[in-house]
């Protein structure tokens, strides 16, 4: 493996797998003077199968919902260690960030560990084979909310965990998304150059899961951004210093790609129903 | 020097003698004495160490869990329900070859909640790969955290070790202690260096995925390295007496006046010292009783048991915690080590006692070895209420 290269190919994600494009974008903007903790989950699993590596960094997975402490233990050695200028990120899914991991994650925020979360949001388990976790989107189909007589897909609105970060008083936390890689490598050296415990989630899509052919990853991750459905923001010490403009296209036009909410499409009440929710985020960030 | 100190206390003042670089901590019952203690020696700038108040149990165990992987000495300390979150993550350091160290203030498990003594909580962890050790006294739990560092670190073991002290009667407890001197703490445990560890100059990758081709071995290397440490462990127990004076024999087992005993009680922990004052008694009446302390549970000194008990006509042993629907854990165990063997006691009884703390008195002892002259082989609970138990519960 050459030594500059800190994700290399050669893994065993699937074909068009945006999580796998987002840590790689992430661990070269972060570079080689970083440790990171993993999650159990698809990018631990398909990155570290013995006796490969793709990791160029030291790396270090322990289970599915300690990364945050694993990580809070890390900083603690480097502080200990007089190597305060060594960046640690801790990164992890959506049901490791949002739900198994979520007391983990507060603990480090609330201690003020100077480490990088990052949430990679491909809104379901995937590594288990598509479960509904509490980052899944309205009326999503998945394993565990299938869609039939009594039900859309999936009941609940997304956890708001950025909020969740935002209230821990941390001094950066933003939304990020793999079909907006600039955008994405610019918050990482951003937060990576802030003291303090940093949150980043990224949205990235799961053609297995979402059930999108795999060539449409980068358009799908763009348009749930343009639609309003995925708002790109930025909290700099509680206040929101940016939100990217989007030129505002419908919802269908994302949700038509994805069989996942292929029973909506000729459902006007329900599709009304996710058109709300970008239609507030717009209002709320002044997207457009 | 010759202190007056409790258990806890002296336990943290041990640990801080071994300088760990981070110690993280969660408070439960009774194992609370312990890091308050060690949290006021790092704000008073008595020991440097990076001291993390985590959210739990679980992230306790994982903040060592990292930086022990850094390369950093860690401590934790936990009871009962803290022992059982931490669970999975204890597996998870013994199968990264971590050595941390850990003191398990032991505790009865809910429900019923109940905070006082037996050993449940660290028996049910028993199959996690740490190393452990049953200490007697104050003396011997600030003896047996260095000893544990020791042998944790040694390069060809690379594996955690719990040292499990009765909650209250010893965390709580006040005895004189010969406190170590630091110079000989440090001639005796050099600082940690590890085989490997999350560096920048050397980017390894730690928690591999290991599938159907790699992870038995995995297994098989734990079970090699604890065969290891019953060769090691008296190495380093010689050593310890060299530095520190305090003999521990071979760290594995304490025999007390077996040699020619006709009923021997096989015990861990505390309640050793309780079984050796009643062996004293029955003795000056010219009974043949004696006692086997386990100190390393895990492993489990096979052969040392074997040898101590072959020649003893009747064992008891003391259980303070239960396999629930099964024979009591170290009672099943000490009848194991006899199957198919030529010489071995004709009898070896199943005795629990002292769950949830309750007194496990001189006469409860003396009420053991007297029914061990019984011609029946029923497992007993001793001290047990009849009373209470009349309503199904």
């Amino acid at each position: 493996m050459r030594e500059d290269i800190l994700f290399a190919s050669g893994h065993t994600a699937c074909a068009g797998c945006g999580q796998a494009i987002a840590a790689r974008l992430v661990i070269e903007s972060a570079g080689p003077n970083t440790i990171i903790a993993n999650n159990t989950g698809c990018l631990e699993v398909f990155s570290t199968k013995y006796p490969e590596s793709s990791w160029g960094v030291p790396w270090i997975h322990s289970l599915f919902e300690n990364a945050a402490a694993v990580a809070s233990g890390i900083e603690s050695a480097l502080q200990y260690l007089g190597k305060k200028n060594i960046q640690v990120i801790a990164q992890a899914g959506d049901g490791g960030t949002a739900d198994i991991g979520l007391q983990a994650l507060s603990g480090m925020w609330e201690r003020g560990h100077n480490i990088l979360s990052i949430c990679y949001d491909n809104e379901a388990y995937m590594n288990t084979g598509i479960q509904r976790s509490s980052l899944t989107p309205l009326d999503s189909e998945t394993t565990t909310t299938p869609v039939g007589e009594k039900s859309f897909g999936n009941p609940t609105l997304k956890k708001p965990v950025a909020e969740i970060a935002l209230a821990h008083g941390i001094p950066y936390v933003a939304t990020a998304s793999v079909g907006f890689p600039q955008d994405l490598q610019k918050k990482i050296k951003k937060a990576l150059s802030i003291r303090g415990p940093k949150y980043i989630q990224i949205h990235v899509p799961c053609p297995l899961g979402w059930r999108h052919e795999p060539n449409l990853t980068y358009r799908i991750a763009r348009l749930a951004v343009e639609t309003g459905l995925y708002p790109l923001i930025e909290y700099e010490n509680g206040v929101l210093s940016s939100a990217r403009k989007i030129s505002v296209v419908a919802v269908e036009e994302y949700l038509k790609l994805q069989a996942r909410f292929k029973h909506l499409l000729n459902n006007e009440e329900e599709i009304k129903k996710i058109q709300e929710i970008a239609n507030n985020n717009i209002k709320r960030y002044s997207l457009s | 020097m010759k202190r007056f100190l409790e258990g806890s206390q002296a336990v943290a003042n041990s640990v801080a003698l071994c300088k760990p670089g981070v110690i993280a901590a969660y408070p439960i019952t009774p194992q609370t004495h312990i890091p308050e203690e060690l949290s006021k020696l790092v704000a008073e700038g008595l020991l440097n160490s990076e001291f993390v108040n985590v959210e739990s149990e679980h992230s306790a165990a994982s903040v060592v869990l990292g930086s022990t992987a850094c390369g950093v000495r860690s401590y934790t300390a936990t009871s009962s329900q803290g022992l059982l979150l931490m669970g999975e993550v204890l597996f998870n350091i013994a199968g990264l070859r971590l050595p941390v160290v850990l003191t398990c203030a032991n505790r009865a498990v809910s429900a019923p909640i109940n905070i006082w003594n037996d050993q449940q909580d660290s028996i049910s962890l028993r199959d996690s790969g740490w190393a452990q050790f049953y200490v007697e006294n104050i003396q011997e739990a600030v003896d047996f955290h260095i000893i544990a560092y020791r042998l944790a670190e040694d390069r060809n073991i690379m594996l955690p070790v719990m040292v499990c002290m009765d909650g209250y009667i010893l965390t709580h407890g006040v005895e004189v202690v010969d406190m170590p001197e630091q110079k000989d703490v440090d001639r005796f445990l050099p600082a940690y260096k590890p085989l490997y560890k999350l560096d920048i100059e050397n980017p390894l990758t730690l928690g591999f995925l290991a599938d159907t081709d790699y992870y038995m071995e995995t297994r098989f290397a734990i079970q090699k390295t604890h065969q290891e440490i019953l060769d090691l462990l008296p190495k380093i127990t010689h050593d310890f007496r060299n530095v520190f004076g305090r003999d521990y024999g071979e760290g594995l087992i304490e025999t007390y006046r077996t040699t020619d005993a006709e009923r021997v009680i096989v015990a861990m922990g505390s309640v050793c010292g309780t079984i050796k004052e009643v062996v004293d008694q029955l003795r000056r009446k010219g009974k043949k009783v004696g006692l086997l302390k386990v100190i390393t549970y895990r492993p489990f000194p096979i052969d040392k048991i074997y040898e101590a008990l072959k020649n003893v006509p009747k064992v008891a042993v003391l259980d303070r915690a239960l396999s629930l629907g099964a024979d009591a854990p170290l009672y099943t165990e000490i009848r194991a080590i006899f199957f198919g063997k030529k010489r071995s006691p004709k009898l070896i009884r199943s005795f629990i006692a002292g769950l949830g703390g309750r007194d496990i008195t001189l006469d409860s002892i003396k009420e053991i070895f007297k029914k061990l002259s019984l011609k029946t082989t029923e497992e007993e609970f001793i001290d047990l209420k009849p009373e209470l138990l009349k309503d199904k519960v």
